[in-house]
């Protein structure tokens, strides 16, 4: 069989890619070529199809002599505690190199373009934040006593102090290692925080339009989950508010802007509504991109809140993590925190700070102390954007955000949106609309969420894209938008691998190559 | 051109390229754009800063080093061993470092298939069949791992049992993870450093949905008893959990042939290093349970050309699509350090991890014969075979005897009045003699 011509919509050079497959956009799009590695009728072979190395474990190896102990044979354990055998891929490091590099060849990152994935913030990392996280002085056992980690503890007190300023929050815990794991957290100080107050509350309310970890994390936690409707406007329905709360509400779970960029106008009145029912306010942080330097949760009235610094505060988001997902509450909240805590000790022998249980804490959700580089890089990039940095962040954000808007043909249906906004597909499947995207260098919206939008495309450019940059991306979507259907559906036609089918992945799982033929 | 010079570093606008955006969408300041109601509106400073870079890097680094410069002898769940530097330059790359989650695998293939590699190597290493792309950490793994026993377990049972010696950070971890679901976190004995299988036997009943047990141990001993552990859970129709990792996987017997249904730990001894305990979670599992497993999983998928491809996969199982009927609310994971480990494991290839694993049998036996050579010291304390670290007695208080180390420069854990324990692997194998002759001194 002859292999697919990558460039299969068109010419490898000419018109195809200057857009005159397309509309008449206001400036031409770009089209994307992505490294595509083939071979044998697949893409990069795995490691396993390059190399399978099987070496004998313990004594029955070529070393002994036959039914030797493993001890004698060599090894340095009897047989009854040894594998026989393991195989796995034995490469050269040449041939590692090269087998990793054109995987990553076969990526896209946020230094390849723009990205503009809603809710996710992908904005660009600084570098110098990585070469910080690497230092040897950095690099400590969790177990080392508190006088000797002393550099340590002030970067995470820094940030906790940094954190606290700019969410208006009492204190800060950097325990917890996602974003997901903040809200497990802050739910697990709610619960604790009534059972102290000997309040058995067992429901939190989280609105339709939330995020998925909202209502995963609820029923973790061991709450009955309340599903708030919106209004027609997009935002919280405040009588619906006050029919949904009541002596067991625990907390309200807010996105504030919330998931279609809208900020919760009234969120003053759902403060009062939620705290004269006895619960308490909870912020999902994973928008705080759009308030930096304008609002603060604290200010509005929540009581605990997560920051997500994979998002906000530009540390990598690693191909899924690691993040981080610290947590702020109020002065009232602080003696829940988990445990240990980074405190000042001004007077103590021996250092600055200390390891502290609070008095009533949770306990821990992490098995040491979270993801601790990735609190020194967010450390390292507020200080580097120090007040003017943060306003102009959000300020540019949502500047990118609603020009960007601006310029695209598909329907906005909601605003004022901020730093994200959701367009309308409208007829079209919003999923092709992303495949197509791809063939023109741009990472697609987050695509069909919220469901409160037919066919919804999510975008957030952040503030990292140049006004050139966001024509570029809006002639991306216009080109799609112009094009027939056929053309959408077959799409993805530039990228690393073709349209793949996940539902026939689904159906008959494979998740290791020992499942392959 | 004029460039944001008081603003964010990271934005691109320049003053000209501000003003028409804010002309062509209609409003003549940033300020404009925002909805913020004038009550919750902030109009104070944070006073923080803003600094150069080069004088980020300087105040940081400045601060980082008031960290005392000590040779680490520590373990207990957080091990270094060295990680080649094509690991930092692989996982440096932007493809990698700065790209998400792989909703759009057409164009994540690479991240795709380095994860879908890891996962193979955890099968191979397990012997069982599902490895999902990562937890948090061991910790919050078996904090997973119970729930899972809820959702697969027939039993009504609502304890999970684990050993007395269990380390704290995961006890602590697991009990939060049992708080929602009702459960109850019991302990069983242990003899030795290992499990003691009668006093297990005595603790399980019919109300009893997991077993917890690990190898090493939290005391470094090589666990004697899988296979009887294995056992009393099946037979007790509790999920068997083991608490490993890919080093001593790479040596100890394998977990599908001692009976565990679930593999959980630490993959962070490969490609990551001392992060001041960061952590990488395993969970493998069996087939069975493929479509209860928690956190994301990548599959093969052919494309559109009808070539092998991958993809996230099983997704109705997550919080995004199954809200709050998902197995877990876990959304972002530890994925850049699942490629690490990953790139570690493939340069290693199976010689190399079979003979790291030995080499890390052999160093803490004959750190133990040294040491028990030095009058006041005996070691080890559990007469086992030990992975990287084991426990010493003290004649002298452990606390003393640990505050004079530190004073010589070497860091150990104190786990008992007059009990040290010390973890020595190829890391810090080379500062043995410098650390034997200082407890000699100090001892």
């Amino acid at each position: 069989m002859t292999e697919e011509p990558h460039d299969a919509d068109g010419g490898p050079t000419g018109d195809d890619r200057a857009g005159a497959d397309g509309a008449d956009p206001q400036r031409e799009h770009s089209t994307y070529d992505q490294a595509r590695w083939s071979q044998d009728g697949v893409y990069e072979p795995l490691l396993a199809e390059k190399d399978s190395t099987t070496v004998e474990i313990g004594g029955d190896g070529e070393q002994g002599e036959e039914g030797e102990e493993g001890e004698a044979a060599g090894g340095p354990l009897p047989d009854d505690l040894t594998r026989d055998s393991l195989e796995l891929p034995g490469l050269a490091e040449p041939s590692v190199a090269r087998h990793y590099v054109r995987l990553s060849e076969m990526n896209y990152g946020v230094e390849s373009g723009p990205f503009p994935l809603g809710s996710c913030t992908m904005k660009y990392n600084p570098k110098f934040t990585e070469d910080l996280a690497r230092r040897p002085a950095a690099a400590v056992h969790p177990d080392r006593s508190d006088r000797t980690v002393q550099g340590v503890l002030g970067v995470m007190h820094g940030l906790q102090d940094y954190l606290a300023r700019i969410g208006g929050m009492d204190a800060v815990t950097l325990q917890p290692p996602a974003g997901a794991a903040g809200e497990f957290t802050g739910i697990h100080i709610a619960r604790a925080y009534h059972e102290a107050n000997g309040e058995e509350r067992t429901e939190v309310v989280v609105p339709e339009s939330a995020h998925g970890t909202n209502f995963a994390t609820a029923a973790m936690v061991g709450f009955d989950v309340v599903e708030l409707p919106s209004d027609e406007d997009g935002r919280v329905d405040l009588d619906a508010l006050r029919a949904a709360v009541g002596d067991d509400t625990a907390a309200l779970m807010l996105t504030n802007p919330n998931t279609l960029g809208l900020f919760e106008r009234d969120i003053e009145a759902i403060a009062d509504i939620v705290h004269d029912a006895g619960g308490l306010l909870y912020y999902d942080g994973a928008n705080l991109n759009a308030l930096l330097g304008r609002a603060r949760p604290g200010d509005m009235g929540f009581d605990v809140m997560h920051y997500n610094v994979h998002k906000t505060f530009a540390t990598p988001h690693g191909g899924g993590g690691p993040g981080a997902g610290p947590v702020g509450v109020t002065d009232e909240l602080a003696p829940f925190l988990p445990t240990p805590h980074v405190t000042k000790a001004p007077d103590r022998e021996g250092g600055d700070y200390e390891l502290a249980e609070p008095e009533h804490s949770i306990g821990k959700v992490h098995g040491f102390h979270g993801n601790w580089p990735v609190c020194l890089k967010a450390y390292a990039y507020i200080a580097r954007l120090g007040d003017e940095g943060l306003r102009d962040t959000s300020a540019k954000a949502v500047l990118n955000a609603n020009y960007l808007a601006s310029r695209i043909d598909y329907e906005v249906p909601y605003g004022p949106f901020h730093h994200e906004f959701v367009a309308s597909a409208g007829d079209a499947d919003a999923a092709d609309v992303a495949k197509r995207m791809l063939d023109y260098g741009v990472h697609p919206p987050t695509t069909k969420w919220p469901e409160t939008v037919d066919e919804a495309l999510m975008t957030e450019p952040t503030e990292i894209e140049s006004k050139d940059s966001l024509d570029n991306l809006a002639a991306a979507f216009d080109a799609v938008a112009a094009e027939d259907e056929a053309t959408v559906a077959a799409a993805p036609k530039r990228t690393a691998a073709r349209r793949i089918d996940q539902v026939a992945a689904a159906r008959s799982p494979r998740l290791s190559w020992h499942d392959l033929d | 051109m004029t460039r944001n010079t008081d603003g964010t570093p990271y934005a691109p606008h320049t003053d000209a390229e501000t003003a028409a955006m804010l002309d062509a969408v209609g409003v003549d300041s940033e300020a404009a754009l925002f909805d913020i109601p004038e009550g919750v509106a902030f109009d104070d400073a944070f006073d923080i800063p803003a600094r150069s870079e080069q004088a980020v890097r300087r105040e940081v680094g400045r601060t980082l080093d008031r960290t005392d410069d000590l040779t680490e002898f520590l373990g207990r769940g957080h091990y270094a061993h060295y990680v080649p530097s094509l690991v930092d330059d692989i996982a440096r790359r932007q493809e990698f470092l700065t790209s998400y989650t792989q909703y759009q695998p057409e164009v994540a293939q690479g991240f795709l298939q380095a994860l879908f590699e890891y996962q193979s190597m955890l099968v191979e290493l397990t012997g069982l069949d599902v490895a999902n792309c990562s937890m948090y950490d061991a910790a919050s793994a078996i904090g997973e791992a119970a729930t899972l026993s809820q959702r697969v377990r027939s039993v009504s049972g609502d304890r999970v049992l684990v050993p007395e010696n269990l380390r704290e950070g995961k006890r602590a971890t697991l009990e939060q993870y049992a708080r929602g679901p009702d459960l109850t976190v019991d302990s069983y004995p242990t003899d030795g450093g290992i499990a003691d299988v009668d006093g297990l036997a005595e603790r399980l009943d019919g109300d009893v949905a997991m077993v917890y047990a690990e190898t090493p141990t939290v005391c470094g001993a090589i666990e004697e008893n899988l296979g009887a552990i294995g056992d009393l859970a099946t037979d007790h129709d509790a999920l068997s959990v083991l608490g490993s990792d890919p080093v001593a996987l790479a040596l100890l017997e394998r977990p599908a042939d001692v009976g565990a249904d679930v593999v959980v730990g630490e993959a962070d001894v490969l490609g990551v290093g001392t992060t001041y305990g960061m952590g990488l979670g395993l969970f493998v599992t069996r087939e069975e349970f493929i479509r209860q497993v928690p956190g994301r999983l990548v599959g093969a998928a052919e494309d559109a050309t009808d070539r092998r491809a991958y993809t996230l996969t099983l997704q109705t199982r997550e919080q995004h699509i199954r809200k709050e009927r998902a197995t877990s609310n876990i959304c972002t994971n530890q994925a850049w350090l699942a490629l690490r480990a990953a790139v570690h494991a493939a340069l290693l290839g199976p010689d190399g991890l079979a003979d790291l694993a030995e080499e890390c049998v052999r160093l803490p036996r004959d750190l133990a014969a040294r040491l028990t050579e030095v009058s006041g010291l005996q070691a080890p304390v559990h007469d086992r075979h030990h992975l990287r670290e084991f426990q010493v007695r003290t004649d002298q208080p452990a606390r003393a005897v640990a505050s004079d180390l530190e004073s010589e420069g070497y860091a150990v854990h104190v786990v008992g009045e007059h009990r040290l324990q010390v973890c020595v692997t190829d890391a810090n194998a080379d500062a043995v003699d410098g650390f034997v002759a200082a407890m000699a001194e100090v001892a």
